[in-house]
């Protein structure tokens, strides 16, 4: 455990009175609070120091400890005894309380302050606790149906409903999951966020759904039914006489559901790709021969 | 309106030790809406968390309410941005996965 100057922390002198300790912390505090950077870790650790920093250097009984204990905290005990009987009526103000965030005390301050931070808040009644934050994966078949998943957070088991539709990145809050509030405040929200791996054959934007289907020569350039397998379900196609490769078809309604919106439905883009025959006989490409032939000319006569 | 899902403000301002008048000026201000029931004022609880949200803001970092104004603004550009940088993500994936 390592000792932490608060002073730096805060980029203050060890003369800075209380006046420009709070104008210190609330310079940083604007920058790094996490309601002002929501999901960013190294903002809310970095909040945590400036809070501590601030919990000890505006309280002038936690200050006075840490100036003549700090760099050898091992002792503090000593100082606590002789101080037993000291009874301090400062109150400190409103002010510098972050209820969020309680609790998030490094090793050191736990050490010299027994961790219970706060003492003496005027602002302090009921305070939320901490939210949590985990990422769960799905497939995109799981995504395309609504989902009911029991987790295990904290050692307490959830059941979540994930609706159908959620997109890959996606956040949903479960609130009421996080930490345990303080004084009998209500407990943090839990913030699961989704990651969702690509399928091989159906690739999404959004709402919509595109693939790429193999249609022959022969019915590409005849024309003829084909049967391609959406996730829910297998639709018949007619494929147009002299279909070009790289065609695309629209099936409406036939895409990924729309997030909390019941019954609705993206598109699904087919692209198709003409396949060439391959191992064809020597009369089978005799007769293309002779139908390339007579092909051209048409195409010359014309 | 369920009375349930209501908050009383005093009872608000009671266990946050903050003056009532402050509720009052958020909602003249328009950054969170008051029901009024019988002479009582409540606040909905689905606005708790932003309430409180504006509370750390007024009071822990002395931001005052036109800045504040300003902060859930922004706040809430930044959750749409967020949103669109996942859509562009997802995309720039399908990309990536056909190389």
């Amino acid at each position: 455990m390592d000792f932490i100057d608060y002073y730096k922390i805060l980029g203050v002198d060890k003369g800075a009175d209380p006046k420009a300790i709070k104008t210190a912390y609330r310079k940083l505090a604007r920058n790094f609070h996490p309601d002002l950077n929501p999901n960013d870790k190294e903002a809310k650790q970095k909040f945590q120091q400036i809070n501590e920093a601030n919990e000890v250097l505006s309280d002038p009984e936690k200050r006075k400890k840490y100036d003549q204990y700090g760099k050898d905290w091992k002792h503090a005990d000593e100082f606590e005894n002789a101080n037993r009987q000291q009874q301090s009526a400062y109150r400190r103000g409103a002010q510098n309380s972050e209820p969020q965030f309680d609790g998030d005390f490094s090793d050191f301050f736990s050490s010299m302050f027994g961790g219970a931070a706060g003492q003496g808040r005027t602002r302090q009644a009921k305070f939320r606790g901490e939210d949590f934050n985990a990422e769960l994966q799905l497939n995109l078949m799981d995504a395309y149906t609504t989902q009911k998943q029991t987790l295990t957070v904290n050692g307490k088991q959830i059941r979540i409903t994930i609706p159908a539709g959620i997109e890959n990145g996606q956040t949903i809050k479960i609130s009421g999951h996080g930490g345990s509030g303080t004084n009998g405040g209500p407990a943090g929200d839990l913030y699961i966020t989704f990651s969702i791996a690509n399928h091989p054959r159906f690739k999404r934007v959004g709402n919509d759904l595109f693939t790429i289907i193999d249609v022959n020569m022969f019915k590409a350039v005849l024309g003829g039914e084909i049967t391609i397998e959406t996730l829910s379900s297998k639709v018949k196609l007619t494929v147009k006489p002299e279909t070009q490769n790289g065609t695309k078809v629209k099936l409406k309604g036939k895409g990924f559901p729309v997030y909390k919106h019941e019954g609705q439905y993206g598109d699904l883009f087919v692209t198709y790709n003409i396949k060439i025959p391959t191992g064809l006989t020597e009369e089978q490409k005799e007769l293309l021969k002779e139908l390339s032939l007579t092909h051209f000319k048409n195409q010359a006569d014309a | 309106m369920r009375k349930e899902h209501l908050i009383s403000a005093i009872e608000f301002c009671a266990n946050h030790e903050i003056e009532i008048s402050f509720i009052s000026s958020l909602h003249e201000t328009g950054l969170i809406e008051i029901i009024r029931i019988e002479e009582t004022e409540y606040i909905d609880d689905s606005q708790l968390v932003q309430l409180e949200r504006i509370v750390r803001f007024y009071y822990d970092l002395g931001i005052n309410l036109e800045g504040i104004e300003t902060i859930n603004h922004l706040l809430d550009r930044m959750n749409d941005l967020q949103g669109e940088i996942i859509a562009l993500k997802n995309r720039l994936r399908l990309y990536e996965s056909n190389e």
